[in-house]
């Protein structure tokens, strides 16, 4: 039944092993992205708030899919830009890290959010009555606070990306969902069983993920 | 008692629907059958593509134009249905045999090449056309003669299809594919000049080539990288219905109807045909 994975036909590791990449460039890029976003959200200048606001409101609400094929046909294909990429293949990497970062930075923002309103507000008053400036409140008495309350909704965050990486494939990069794309079209006698070993590497993926991070939720949490 | 009322009603209203939806459920599993029966009333249903040009298109007032579609209402009406009594259903390229194992369809006409491991869960009729893979460029695009200038080039095909792998593996291993979920999307990196040539079979390109929109724009290459035989798919083993339907392809041919149906649909593109093929399957 699982013969054709004996073929030496298809590279099943090599295309997790592009999800996997996928996944751990566009976790950076929206940890990054998404702490500037919560941090326009609550800064004290209404230009910012107010973008920040708008941002994150338009991108969470727009389907990945969407993002991800208006990188690719009008970022790249009608306006040219390749940041960078010499090939298609180099392209089509990078293009879905930057819709993956747009889309999951929105989500990274918003959680991280919820994680300042854990952090009681007398903290930042009583550092703001010492002298430091917006930007130290948030970076050394706020933002380390609040990641600590938020681990476990960021592990979702994190597994929901994991997944969100297969709409790549309609860009033609080539991880796991596009190659199983190319298996059920030329082992169609085995749905169910390409099925099942992409399921399966998903799994494999996602779970020590949740279970890792949620005992890291429990050991950083602050408790109040 | 007024709850033992109220409990009763209760339970006759539940019983009522019950067996409301039990009658409509076996209803909806009879109109769903695929036309199994083959009774002058009924209906059968035929799997087409939805979206290929020239070939099974699904406009978007509903109706359904594509050689495909000609061929799949001939050889209904040679297995006794008219046009009215066709159901058209999307077949997916990689739903194609759940589709008629299940007997959701009872025969399917939709680009379908006929290879040995497909035919370990369906059987084909036909084949009743030769399509060959091959390239669509600019109109005013002469560098592209032979399979090795693909080499230097960027490329364009739809994820996981045939064509692509066999780019990547066999024809130009070093050109730049770019793999995009639709035809239509690889148009317009063509029309924009990202990408130099689109890749799959000529049927294909001709249709897409053929549109009102696309006319002029984009020329077939006109090379033969690939032989692929289109058969109809049924179910396997089904010999009774295999000879029907290439009876009725092989009348298709013989009263000129095969041959309008491709100059309506394909002629456009300046697109050669090659001539119907011999029915191979099943005899």
């Amino acid at each position: 039944m699982f013969d054709f994975l004996d073929s030496g036909q298809y590279d099943v590791l090599g295309a997790f092993w592009v999800t996997v990449q996928l996944t751990l460039y566009s976790a950076v890029g929206s940890l990054i992205w998404g702490t500037v976003l919560a941090g326009m959200r609550v800064s004290p200048v209404p230009l910012l708030r107010g973008f920040g606001t708008a941002y994150v409101n338009l991108v969470r609400n727009t389907p990945l899919t969407l993002l991800i094929i208006g990188c690719s046909l009008g970022l790249s294909q009608t306006l040219g830009i390749n940041l960078g990429g010499e090939t298609f293949k180099e392209t089509g990497f990078r293009l879905a890290v930057l819709g993956l970062v747009a889309y999951t930075g929105t989500f990274v923002c918003e959680a991280l959010r919820s994680g300042i309103n854990t952090v009681p507000v007398g903290q930042a008053e009583a550092a703001r009555a010492l002298g430091l400036s917006f930007f130290q409140v948030l970076t050394l008495i706020v933002l380390p606070q609040a990641f600590r309350a938020v681990v476990a909704p960021l592990a979702n965050v994190l597994i929901a990306l994991t997944k969100n990486t297969t709409v790549a494939a309609t860009i033609g990069v080539a991880e796991a969902a596009l190659l199983m794309k190319e298996m059920l079209e030329n082992e169609a006698q085995a749905v169910f069983a390409v099925f099942a070993v992409f399921a399966l590497g998903f799994v494999l993926l996602t779970l020590p993920t949740g279970l890792l991070l949620g005992w890291v939720a429990k050991r950083v949490a602050v408790k109040r | 008692m007024k709850i033992s009322k109220a409990a009763a009603a209760a339970a006759v209203a539940v019983a009522l629907s019950l067996t409301a939806t039990a009658c409509g459920g076996s209803k909806k599993d009879a109109a769903s059958d695929g036309g199994a029966s083959g009774g002058a009333k009924d209906k059968i249903v035929v799997g087409i593509k939805f979206d290929q040009p020239g070939l099974g298109l699904k406009t978007p007032d509903g109706k359904f134009t594509g050689f495909d579609v000609d061929v799949a209402t001939y050889v209904a009406k040679e297995l006794g249905y008219q046009p009215d009594q066709i159901e058209f259903k999307q077949a997916v390229s990689a739903e194609r045999e759940n589709l008629i194992s299940n007997g959701d369809v009872k025969f399917i006409v939709a680009t379908y090449s006929i290879n040995d491991k497909r035919k370990e869960r369906v059987d084909f009729a036909g084949p009743y056309f030769l399509a060959h893979q091959d390239l669509l460029v600019r109109a005013d695009d002469t560098s592209i003669t032979k399979v090795e200038d693909l080499n230097k080039k960027k490329l364009c095909s739809v994820t996981g299809s045939t064509s692509a792998q066999n780019v990547k593996k066999n024809l130009a291993p070093e050109a730049d594919l770019l793999e995009q979920g639709g035809y239509s999307e690889c148009l317009t990196g063509l029309e924009n000049k990202a990408v130099d040539a689109l890749t799959t079979d000529n049927s294909i390109l001709a249709g897409y080539a053929a549109q009102e929109k696309n006319k002029g724009k984009f020329k077939l290459v006109g090379l033969s990288m690939s032989n692929e035989n289109y058969g109809i798919g049924l179910k396997k083993g089904d010999k009774e219905l295999q000879t029907k339907i290439n009876a009725a392809l092989k009348k298709m041919v013989e009263d000129g109807s095969w041959q309008k149906a491709v100059d309506k649909n394909l002629g456009p593109a300046n697109y050669k045909n090659e001539p119907a093929p011999q029915i191979t399957e099943g005899s």
